[in-house]
């Protein structure tokens, strides 16, 4: 009779435990009889047992009496595995007709395909001149992928301008609004709160001056110059750039990529092109709008808190912020506008083809546009100085 | 098997989108370890009528029943603990791909019963082998073959020892000799565990080889219209649309 092996009372706490005995009236086979329930919520016993029982008697072969059990599931499986592999590998017999039916045959089944040779992967200690090796040379093509991939964006945006460039144009309208309109009231929070930061730290010190009047020379020199630039672009490398990497790696995935590529169509014009043209001419706006939206911040502090006239603010806000600052600041908007593109359509491109591909890439494209961002503003920061701007 | 008992029986079972009835009046029984096969056209419902079977998109009226507790019918409680008696192998597999195919057997495992790591790993090891991948326990679901990425799925399906499998296209994307294997598979596992398997499929090769029983669901008139033994329903259904589905198109194509 078939035992029931998933019988519904199996977890119930009645149910007959796993019972293991032997028989040795035949001095060159031990019978192992098994009686009780061998599920996986029984505790089963160690395949060690029945190793002992072996070396003190010297049998030669081993076989089953199972006629005992109750219930069965693949902790039967497992108990059999280990004992049947022991022996085996010790060049004793085992005799499988006393196992359940179903058993016999799982394990019989589990046994038909052999393990393919070289295919089981060997978990092999890396030395650490291996892996500072790898990593080099790693870090060497992945530069060589930037430069390809940089290479190929310049070509398509040249032939952009000489209006050979083939994408749809409600793409780019589609992106345009995506990253402009779209993004407005993040980028309007963020910079009105860190406009209000600037002037708060600045005003605790000015106070003790009487130079209160300053926090409007602070906050908008910071903003205009470097800071409105640079927390759009944060806000862009985590909102757009991101976006760019899940959008491409998805159709990565979904060979979506290959398909262009196969049709002849270019996923750099058709796909890259409109994004980083999108996004850079965002930039620019988004950054004068928080530089307005900082500066605001600013402003609320100076005349909310420290009582300064609202025409003393302003005035003061275009004596002390030149023009310069403003270019500037919107050319590092640019600057950033390119570089977030370029990352996150480069880990796009990049992604593999899993799902969590998709989000390595979006992670990568975040980080990556970060650290240009970080990286572009210590260049320009160092330039201008040098330069006197 | 002598004696049939009733594994999953549907009564009256109809099944919507909002006001769109994809299946309705669905009656069929399966048997306790029979391979009961949902056939019918592109889109006429089969994955859907499997996903009310199987806990994952509840009917608009009717019942199902797995044994003889009403799935959609009863506590929470009990469905969940249904649900380790259903394995489901999908269509893609849907393997989780940040875990190797060792971790994606030995996730159920881990989570439903109190096993070593070590017993996980042997558990999963065998489950593995069961579908011919003994060795491959530490790769990818991305490193290996559609077909390998199928058995694999079926080994995680197996994980918990169900007593209902269901197949979501067994053969989509396999070529004739890997579908073949894979219906062999089917078979050699419904003889060695007496599982209870319902696979969703038009791929008329496979229907002939491993259904015992079938119903054909119709995307016209949205219910089914024709079950029983396949073979038999080849040469005796009257119904048009059923013999030209088991026939191909009642073309005698060798090419």
């Amino acid at each position: 009779m078939k035992p029931h092996r998933h019988a519904n009372n199996k977890t119930e706490s009645g149910s007959q435990p796993c019972e293991i005995s032997f028989d040795r009236s035949d001095e060159k086979k031990l019978l192992i009889n098994l009686a009780g329930s061998w599920t996986l919520k029984c505790k089963r016993p160690s395949a060690d047992v029945v190793k002992k029982e072996i070396t003190a008697g010297g049998a030669t072969g081993i076989a089953f009496n199972t006629t005992g059990i109750t219930e069965w599931d693949s902790g039967l499986l497992i108990f059999l595995g280990r004992v049947i592999g022991l022996f085996l590998k010790n060049g004793i017999t085992v005799d499988k007709t006393g196992l359940p039916n179903g058993a016999g045959k799982l394990m019989d089944l589990a046994a038909a395909v052999p393990e393919k040779k070289g295919a089981r992967k060997k978990s092999q200690k890396e030395s650490f001149l291996f892996r500072v090796g790898s990593e080099s040379v790693a870090f060497v093509r992945s530069s060589g992928d930037v430069l390809t991939f940089v290479g190929e964006a310049s070509t398509a945006f040249i032939k952009f301008l000489t209006g050979k460039a083939r994408f749809r144009r409600s793409d780019l309208t589609r992106i345009i609004q995506d990253c402009g309109i779209e993004a407005l009231p993040i980028v309007s929070l963020i910079s009105l709160l860190v406009g209000l930061i600037l002037a708060f730290v600045g005003a605790v010190q000015l106070t003790m001056f009487g130079a209160e009047i300053y926090v409007a020379n602070l906050v908008g020199i910071a903003m205009v110059r470097v800071m409105a630039a640079v927390m759009t672009g944060i806000i862009m490398a985590g909102r757009t750039g991101a976006a760019f990497a899940a959008q491409l790696g998805t159709m990565q995935v979904n060979e979506e990529i290959d398909a262009f590529k196969t049709m002849g169509i270019s996923p750099m014009e058709f796909l890259v092109l409109p994004r980083i043209l999108g996004l850079t001419l965002m930039m620019p706006l988004l950054c004068l709008y928080a530089d307005l939206m900082g500066i605001l911040g600013g402003f609320i502090v100076g005349v909310g808190m420290l009582d300064l006239n609202m025409v003393e603010y302003y005035n003061q806000t275009k004596a002390a912020v030149p023009l310069s600052n403003l270019w500037i600041g919107l050319f590092q908007s640019i600057v950033f506008g390119i570089l977030i593109a370029v990352a996150g359509c480069l880990r796009g491109m990049q992604c593999g083809r899993s799902a969590s591909a998709v989000g390595d890439a979006t992670t990568s494209a975040v980080v990556t546009g970060i650290i240009s961002i970080i990286v572009a503003t210590a260049v320009i920061t160092v330039i201008t100085n040098v330069l006197g701007i | 098997m002598s004696q049939k008992t009733p594994a999953i029986t549907t009564k009256n079972l109809e099944i919507a989108y909002g006001d769109f009835v994809i299946q309705r009046d669905l009656n069929f029984t399966v048997n306790r370890g029979e391979i009961f096969v949902l056939m019918g056209g592109s889109g006429c419902g089969k994955t859907t009528v499997m996903r009310c079977l199987t806990g994952l998109k509840a009917p608009e009226k009717g019942q199902v029943f797995l044994g003889n507790i009403s799935l959609w019918e009863a506590e929470q409680a009990t469905r969940d603990q249904m649900a380790h008696n259903i394995g489901i192998v999908y269509q893609s597999g849907a393997l989780w791909s940040s875990m190797t195919l060792a971790e994606n057997v030995g996730l159920p495992l881990g989570e439903f019963y109190d096993l070593t790591p070590q017993e996980i790993r042997e558990l999963s090891s065998l489950k593995l082998a069961l579908v011919g991948l003994s060795g491959f326990e530490d790769y990818y679901p991305s490193e290996i073959s559609g077909g390998m990425r199928k058995r694999a799925g079926v080994a995680r399906a197996l994980a918990l020892d169900p007593q209902f499998l269901f197949f979501d296209e067994p053969s989509a994307g396999l070529d004739p000799v890997t579908s073949s294997l894979l219906d062999d598979l089917i078979l050699e596992l419904r003889d060695s565990l007496g599982t209870t398997m319902v696979l969703v499929t038009h791929e008329l090769p496979s229907i002939f080889s491993v259904a015992d029983n079938c119903v054909y669901l119709d995307g016209d008139t949205h219910t089914m219209i024709a079950g029983g033994d396949p073979k038999r329903l080849k040469t005796d259904c009257d119904d048009p649309k059923v013999h030209a589905f088991l026939t191909r198109g009642g073309k005698n194509r060798t090419g």
